[in-house]
């Protein structure tokens, strides 16, 4: 049973949720993109490559603008947290192995120790949201129950994941619940405000632009 | 008309009830709605007229409240969470999203508020949010959608109406524009007896434009401004026409089609007089309408013909000589940055230029350029009027703070709206500290022929 179990979310649904993940977020983009043609075509007259690199470049630099210099432990936690939650799955040993089962493909993996560390980043970052969400009165009062459903996505895959490798007792149902909710989150981006990790680029290059050449100004 | 009305109860905000506003202009419009007008009319705007970035904007936030310590009103109200860039986007955007435009009365009556009166526009925020969401651009909408609706505030609506009838903002009639021109010719010429503000000079090389309050009861300004322009002997020339007035309060009521009237009469009167180079008076608004708003309304990624912000030109004439400082200003002076030629346009850099060719003792603000707080004025919330002055004094004590904080004597701010805003607040919190223009000074200080 557990082992059909098991196939079932280690197999088909790992390909469904890939191909939900990256069609879907396609989708979006397109959309957007076709939005913007069709309404806000001016957008694309002011866009400029230079600009928008030039904030996309200050924003992805630990305290490289006012707002992230004024709250010191939130840009760590955050900037941690996002770089743990996008490399700790890609370079992970187990999945490593799993790409080379089906498709034989492999390639460097981080040592098993620094992953299972930066797993425990994900998930005391996300306590740290919580905490903000809870305690926060201007993160309160904006927080609506989706963005605890969002943060209970999120934490969920590493939370069984640290369960099943670290093979405390029930590791087998872990890791069958680490592997569904990994694709739940898979699903979830393209129609939550997970997709935030796509559209973040296109927003800031536009923010960008509009400060860069046509304000003159910074936007950091 | 004209007092505020004083009502019993604590406001939705959560002010006592003493300074609770009550606006004419949005109780008459509240009136008159229903749940179906309001959501056909909300409906009607998002689709048409909204898009890519409403809906960018509003799925990207991930509800972090970052954005909050940028504005003014958050700050100045102990952080009351009402006030926070996406405090205002959740109590007027995401809930007439959420409920697909189906919103009672009251609700509208409360985002008009916030929209109108609790944020300036100043597009501070959109440099704390770490996407770059503009809620200014959010608020704008929420404006449109209560222009639409008939529900905005009295005074400013007057201001539109004026702008509708006459092209300006002031109800000033032909003859009075005239004949202020004239007035502060004859004036000047008692100073500099070859001194002449051309009148539809065709082919100068500067139109000089001002917003309506000038001549109505600024016309000092332009004498000053005469007496710069002869002195640096500048071609210009004023118009005697509607589309003298660069001004734009259509533009904060969400009336875009009066906002593309008028930049087109003040474009079309620059061309009509063949003139290279607009050159406007010290109005941020002004400019925002003219470089960023009623220039893409009419289909112009930028102005038509070249629009100088005073500043800019102030830079010009002291850069290339032709207006030479006597004796410099010597009280201590600092600058407040006005959003919209700041964040707006990057004049920053060349405002201190001005104020260091010409000042002795210059003190900075802090926080200070893109990064300076609004004077709370800007955005068309100074033109809300009385009913709402408290509540904008009350929502920018920390200008006060800022300004209190420099020791300085005097304030230069090239912008109208900032202009009263400080004075506002300097009144109210009693500080002892002048506010001028940068013309106010260059005045001062040029060399002027004996």
């Amino acid at each position: 049973m557990m082992h059909s179990i098991y196939n079932f979310v280690s197999g088909p649904l790992v390909w469904v949720s890939f191909f939900i993940c990256i069609f879907g977020s396609l989708y979006r983009i397109i959309n957007l993109f076709l939005l913007a043609y069709k309404k806000e075509a001016f957008i694309f007259s002011f866009m400029s490559l230079k600009y928008s690199l030039r904030s996309i470049l200050h924003w992805i630099i630990p305290f490289a603008s006012t707002n992230m210099r004024k709250h010191p432990v939130m840009t760590l936690v955050t900037f941690m947290f996002h770089i743990c939650l996008v490399f700790a799955p890609v370079f992970l040993l187990s999945h490593i192995v799993l790409w080379e089962e089906s498709w034989n493909i492999s390639w460097w993996a981080l040592p098993d120790h620094v992953a299972d560390l930066m797993t425990v980043i994900v998930i005391l970052s996300c306590l740290f949201f919580l905490f903000r969400r809870l305690v926060l009165a201007e993160v309160k009062y904006v927080t609506s129950p989706t963005d605890y459903l969002l943060l209970f996505l999120v934490a969920a895959p590493f939370v069984t994941g640290f369960w099943a490798y670290h093979q405390f007792p029930g590791y087998a149902v872990a890791l069958i619940l680490h592997i569904l909710s990994g694709e739940m989150l898979l699903v979830a981006i393209p129609f939550t405000r997970l997709i935030h990790m796509v559209f973040a680029v296109f927003t800031r290059a536009y923010m960008g632009s509009e400060f860069g050449a046509v304000r003159h100004a910074r936007d950091w | 008309m004209a007092e505020p009305v004083v009502k019993k109860d604590d406001s939705p905000t959560g002010e006592p009830a003493e300074d609770k506003a009550t606006d004419e202009g949005i109780e008459k419009g509240v009136r008159d709605l229903t749940a179906d007008n309001i959501a056909a009319v909300i409906n009607d705007v998002l689709s048409k007229e909204t898009g890519a970035r409403l809906k960018a904007y509003v799925d990207t936030c991930v509800h972090c409240g970052l954005c909050s310590e940028a504005c003014h009103f958050y700050i100045s109200h102990d952080n009351d969470v009402r006030f926070s860039p996406v405090g205002k986007v959740k109590q007027t955007i995401w809930e007439i999203l959420k409920k697909k435009g189906r919103v009672s009365p009251d609700f509208i009556r409360r985002a008009a508020e916030i929209a109108y009166t609790q944020c300036n526009l100043c597009k501070r925020c959109a440099m704390y949010c770490p996407f770059g969401i503009d809620v200014a651009y959010l608020m704008s909408v929420v404006r449109r959608l209560c222009h639409k609706l008939g529900v905005t505030p009295l005074y400013i609506q007057d201001t539109v109406n004026s702008h509708s009838v006459t092209y300006n903002q002031m109800w000033v009639k032909e003859d009075e524009w005239i004949d202020t021109l004239q007035w502060q010719e004859e004036d000047a010429r008692a100073e500099i007896s070859s001194l002449r503000i051309p009148l539809e000079k065709d082919g100068a090389d500067i139109m000089y434009s001002v917003i309506a309050p000038e001549p109505k009861f600024q016309a000092e300004l332009i004498y000053k401004a005469a007496v710069l322009m002869n002195v640096a002997g500048v071609d210009w020339t004023m118009p005697a026409t509607p589309g003298w007035d660069n001004s734009d309060m259509a533009m904060f009521t969400g009336d875009n089609e009066i906002m593309g009237r008028l930049k087109r009469a003040h474009f079309e009167t620059a061309a009509r007089l063949h003139v290279k180079r607009i050159v406007m008076g010290e109005c941020g608004h002004a400019f925002r309408s003219v470089y960023d708003m009623g220039n893409r309304w009419l289909g112009w990624r930028m102005p038509p013909i070249e629009v100088l912000h005073a500043i800019d030109f102030y830079y010009e004439l002291l850069k290339t000589g032709r207006i030479k400082i006597a004796k410099k200003y010597d009280k201590p002076v600092t600058l407040h940055d006005p959003c919209n030629v700041v964040r707006g346009r990057g004049l920053h850099e060349k405002a201190r230029y001005v104020i260091r060719e010409t000042c002795s003792n210059f003190i900075e603000m802090h926080p200070n350029r893109e990064h300076n707080y609004c004077c709370a004025a800007g955005g068309g919330v100074v033109n809300c009027g009385p009913p709402y002055k408290k509540q904008r004094m009350k929502g920018n004590r920390i200008k006060a703070d800022q300004l209190t904080e420099t020791k300085a004597d005097v304030v230069v701010t090239p912008c109208h709206n900032c202009h009263s805003g400080i004075e506002d607040i300097v009144h109210h919190y009693d500080i002892g500290i002048g506010v001028k223009f940068l013309v106010d000074i260059l005045y001062e200080t040029m060399e002027k022929p004996e």
